[in-house]
């Protein structure tokens, strides 16, 4: 049995949440190929690897249900993106930037629309970003010196468990010695959350009421007078808003981190932006950042290769021969709602399972490409189905933390399946050849159609 | 796919082969120049045309995590600049900051053939590195940001002068650098630790780390020229774009004495007057100054009207920036290493300052009597962006055109420069050096910018023309490591480019003295933070010669 062929892989990188931990010790049996402990995991990480186990019997590739050799997937699901007239490419966040870079490539050459699982979280963070800035940070900085760390709209306590312990409340550094005790911890949401007992202190703002405890915030921070109900509006009283914005202004380093409290309630990119804002206005008085706290593993990442690769983070669209960005007219779920797409490759992501009905109900009528590392709702309606290696686990290639800090994976043991990005780069072979029939060299090509000029110089 | 070239009849511009415009023919086989080829050549009739190496950019902000943040902060500059794809080319989008793929293929519609990304913090490595995989045609490399590291700090705080050798090159070595890169040395820790505040002369010593400006400044002349990199460290001085700097930047220099220093985007640290209070020119000092220090290269960062991005390592001052219009402004902060600023920017011909800053670049370049030791650079996209090259060569070439543009700006500004005085016009054979053979010697880069035999067939051809800027906007065949990338003013056909680094030696045992620090203040393990081989493509090592 097990406890023969078992290896140790160091320094290994936990995929399952934003905060990317790459200081596991994974056991692995590489005859049961199973990961039977992962050293420094929080509760989340251990399930994560606990459960990875390898389907040997299952089909790597299937055609409407039926197994299929991945070259006979590969070419159909080429055929199916060619021959759409509006198809989407759509997920990415639990898939490696290698992947990732192949998916915006088959988007470009198919002129279709691509959008990441970020138009489903936080989407309206990257929307106040590109209306207010951020005063931001890597995770380190927080660590070293924050004074002052205040969670608002999250839980990190069980979306993030290691967020405090590695990052941000306990965690010991240059300036902050002596951890927790260096430093003030606030939590602000809308319920008493498992994460409000690792905080100094905690308040309680009424549920859609984020944007008006922010600007009033904003308000005194500048010494602006504020309503005399803010109190009855926000649910937190004026002495309350009053102590925390001194404590604000008298830090040496301040963090303000978000979740999709924030994002996806009432206010969405307005709340977010609010809160940006307010971290960049205590910058007249003292260092303050601001952070988003991401969800997926590799979320981050994708924003960063679609805005390298296009210019914006998601809800792009190149049926014009060139990136448009249009969130609300681009983003997936509007996309399929309003019935306008008519093929979609889904990467690394379950629509069928978590979006609104009307946008499955269009999902299931189209022709679907899928790539997953197990069954899912959405591998189930697919057209072409494929398993994938998993990341991190199976594969190697590169992550980007929620602060934007990118880390190498270790791959743990080999999977029988392909990953993400052999299966996207042969489609994407396969596309441009039928796309471009006297043009197949790939990257490095003879001469073809001229190139538009008029567009390359302003 | 390399063809065996050859270039028939232009008129070659070679200065660093002492060809000044010379009839002669240029043989390409397997990718570099030869004397004579050994197969029959595909004949390209140039004739009428100007020949010229790639051009070189010294120094820009074209990869990395401060360049992506800044693509993603503005859509509005992106939206009005398409840049469609083609059979052989991807697509993307322009603006300041254009998309990787746009970056790499506008570069070479101007006949640019290698750039130098200047300031990548060293965990940020990786990302910039992916970045130049999707930067094509051009070759490119990175300055690493070292100026600000606490650990290296900490070594200069303690003597440890040859421990602090063994760790910048094990630096380099990690992140895959080309050299080091100090911005705003020192000035890090009151911006971080102290309520942003800032570093106002390079002897002040932090009360955090206990050294001043001065001191990592000469400690990283001193350990780059002992380790013999291809290139010295290369400054953006303490101060940029504050009244009276040009102190600062002298003392920066002075530094060095007379070891290799490159100092970065001089323009916007040749300013005299009161601190607070409106600048004034002071480039004739710092001119001279650069003029009698054979030791000194310098890249200009040229001002352009017109819109551009302020992205810079040095927070601190785009927080200054961003005081002058409350728009959106980016601040992102490096664990233990660097940080940077970021915020959308435009220069305008009616500005004061705006005006004195494009009056001084241009009066550094006139004042300057070798052309070997300064750049043309617009220090994109800060000073304003790469594709205004061709019109900076035709401000330098052209005099009365110079004149025209001299009227349509600030007058009160151009009066307090000498640039009415200035005459002189650049040659053709001026422009090849300070775009091509000065950049590439002052990178020590052997095989750019030059056309004898061995070089790399990196080649630009230009039809001549009498408006410069025309003629520098669109050449009519570029050659990419002896690949005809563009024929007739059409791309045909895509490449990748190759990345360039060092590889300087040092005592594997400064691993032992790094590691402790790392591992209490990082926030990544020591063993995920080198980037190892598998992110190097087509990659070229550039011998270091200590």
């Amino acid at each position: 049995m097990s406890g023969e062929n078992v290896k140790i892989v160091e320094n290994a990188t936990c995929t399952f949440c934003g905060c990317v931990c790459d200081d596991m010790v994974l056991t692995v049996d590489l005859d049961q190929k199973r990961i039977t402990k992962a050293k420094n995991a929080c509760i989340l990480g251990r399930a994560w690897y606990a459960e990875h186990y390898i389907e040997e019997d299952a089909p790597a590739a299937m055609i409407d249900g039926k197994p299929a050799s991945i070259d006979e997937a590969v070419e159909e699901a080429a055929k199916t993106l060619v021959d759409a007239k509006f198809p989407i490419t759509y997920g990415l966040s639990d898939t490696t930037c290698e992947a990732q870079k192949q998916a915006v490539a088959i988007a470009d050459i198919i002129k279709g629309s691509i959008d990441t699982t970020t138009s489903v979280c936080h989407g309206p963070s990257g929307i106040a970003f590109q209306g207010v800035g951020e005063s931001t940070m890597t995770l380190g900085e927080v660590k070293n010196r924050a004074d002052l760390v205040i969670y608002w709209g999250g839980n990190p306590a069980e979306s993030h468990p290691r967020h405090f312990g590695r990052y941000a409340v306990t965690a010991k550094g240059m300036f902050t010695p002596r951890g927790k005790k260096d430093r003030t911890v606030v939590v602000v949401d809308v319920r008493k959350t498992p994460s409000v007992p690792a905080a100094n202190q905690f308040i309680q703002v009424k549920p859609g009421k984020d944007f008006e405890l922010l600007w009033a915030l904003r308000a005194l921070v500048k010494n602006r007078k504020i309503s005399p109900n803010i109190e009855e509006i926000t649910g937190v009283s004026l002495e309350t808003i009053q102590a925390l914005v001194d404590k604000m202004k008298n830090c040496r380093y301040g963090a303000l981190f978000f979740g999709m409290g924030l994002t996806m309630t009432r206010g969405r990119h307005f709340n977010s932006g609010a809160l940006i804002a307010l971290a960049t206005d205590l910058n007249e008085y003292t260092h303050f950042v601001a952070k988003p706290v991401r969800g997926h593993g590799n979320v981050t990442g994708a924003d960063n290769v679609m805005s390298w690769q296009t210019g914006y983070p998601f809800g792009v669209n190149f049926s014009r021969g060139f990136p448009r960005f249009n969130p609300g007219e681009f983003t997936t779920v509007d996309l399929l709602a309003k019935k306008d797409v008519d093929a979609a490759l889904i990467i690394a992501s379950d629509p069928a399972s978590n979006f609104p009905q009307a946008a499955i109900d269009h999902l299931a009528g189209i022709p679907v490409v899928s790539l997953d590392t197990k069954a899912t709702m959405t591998s189930k309606l697919a057209h072409v189905a494929f398993r994938t290696a998993t990341y991190g686990i199976n594969t190697a290639g590169t992550v980007y933390r929620m602060d934007d800090v990118p880390i190498t994976l270790r791959k743990a043991f080999d999977s029988p399946f392909p990953t993400d990005e052999e299966i996207l780069t042969a489609i994407k072979k396969r596309v441009r050849a039928l796309k471009f029939p006297k043009n197949q060299a790939g990257d490095k090509v003879p001469p073809g159609r001229a190139s538009q000029k008029e567009h390359w110089k302003h | 796919m390399t063809e065996c070239l050859q270039l028939a009849g232009g008129k070659v511009y070679d200065p660093a082969n002492n060809i000044d415009g010379d009839i002669k023919d240029i043989y390409i086989e397997q990718g570099r120049i030869v004397e004579t080829p050994s197969a029959t050549p595909r004949k390209i009739n140039v004739s009428g045309m100007a020949v010229m190496p790639g051009g070189v950019d010294i120094h820009c902000h074209i990869a990395g995590p401060k360049v992506n943040l800044a693509r993603k902060l503005q859509p509005e500059d992106h939206r009005l600049d398409p840049h469609p794809g083609t059979e052989q080319t991807r697509s993307g989008v322009g603006g300041s900051v254009p998309s990787t793929f746009a970056t790499g293929y506008r570069y070479a519609t101007l006949g640019y053939t290698t750039a130098m990304e200047a300031a990548v913090s060293p965990i940020g490595a990786r990302h910039a590195i992916e970045e130049f995989h999707d930067t094509p045609v051009i070759d490119k490399g990175f300055y690493v940001l070292l100026g600000n590291n606490i650990f290296l700090q900490q070594l200069l705080r303690e003597g440890r002068k040859e421990e602090f050798r063994h760790a910048v090159a094990w630096w380099i070595n990690a992140t895959k650098a080309y050299t080091t890169k100090l911005v705003n040395p020192g000035g890090d820790e009151p911006w971080k630790g102290k309520k942003n505040s800032r570093v106002g002369n390079i002897d002040e010593k932090s009360d955090v780390i206990e050294v001043s400006p001065r001191q990592v400044i000469d400690a990283f002349i001193g350990a780059v020229n002992e380790l013999g990199l291809p290139h010295p460290p290369h400054i953006h001085c303490n101060n940029l774009g504050h009244s009276g700097n040009f102190d600062t930047t002298l003392e920066t220099m002075k530094t060095a004495g007379d070891r290799r220093v490159h100092l970065a985007h001089i323009q916007f640290h040749s300013y005299g007057g009161e601190p607070g209070k409106n600048p004034k020119s002071a480039s004739r000092q710092i001119a001279e100054y650069v003029n009698s220090h054979p030791n000194i290269t310098c890249d200009v960062g040229q001002v352009m009207f017109g819109k551009s991005t302020i992205m810079t390592a040095d927070s601190a001052l785009a927080y200054t920036l961003r005081g002058f219009k409350k728009a959106k402004w980016v601040n992102a902060d490096t664990e233990c290493e660097s940080g940077c600023g970021i915020l959308p920017f435009s220069y305008q011909e009616h500005i004061y300052v705006h005006a004195l800053q494009w009056a001084i670049g241009l009066e550094l370049f006139l004042l300057s009597e070798d052309p070997w030791r300064i750049v043309l650079s617009t220090d994109h996209p800060n000073g304003g962006s790469f594709m205004n090259y061709p019109k900076l060569i035709r401000l330098l070439m052209d005099r009365e055109f110079r004149k025209e543009e001299i009227k349509r700006v600030n007058q009160k500004a151009v009066k307090r420069t000498l640039l009415n005085e200035l005459d002189r016009e650049y040659t053709l054979n001026e422009i090849a050096i300070i775009t091509r053979a000065g950049p590439a010697r002052a990178l020590g880069l052997k095989n750019k910018g030059h056309m004898g035999p061995g070089a790399d067939a990196d080649i630009t051809i230009y039809d001549e023309m009498e408006d410069k800027e025309a003629m520098f906007n669109a050449p009519r065949y570029v050659v990419k490591s002896g690949n005809l990338i563009i024929e007739n003013h059409e791309f045909r056909r895509d490449y990748t480019g190759k990345f360039l680094h060092t590889e300087p030696g040092y005592d594997a045992s400064i691993v032992d003295q790094v590691k402790p620090f790392f591992e209490n203040y990082y926030s990544i393990e020591f063993d995920n933070y080198a980037v190892d081989d598998s992110y190097l493509h087509d990659h070229e090592v550039i011998a270091s010669s200590p």
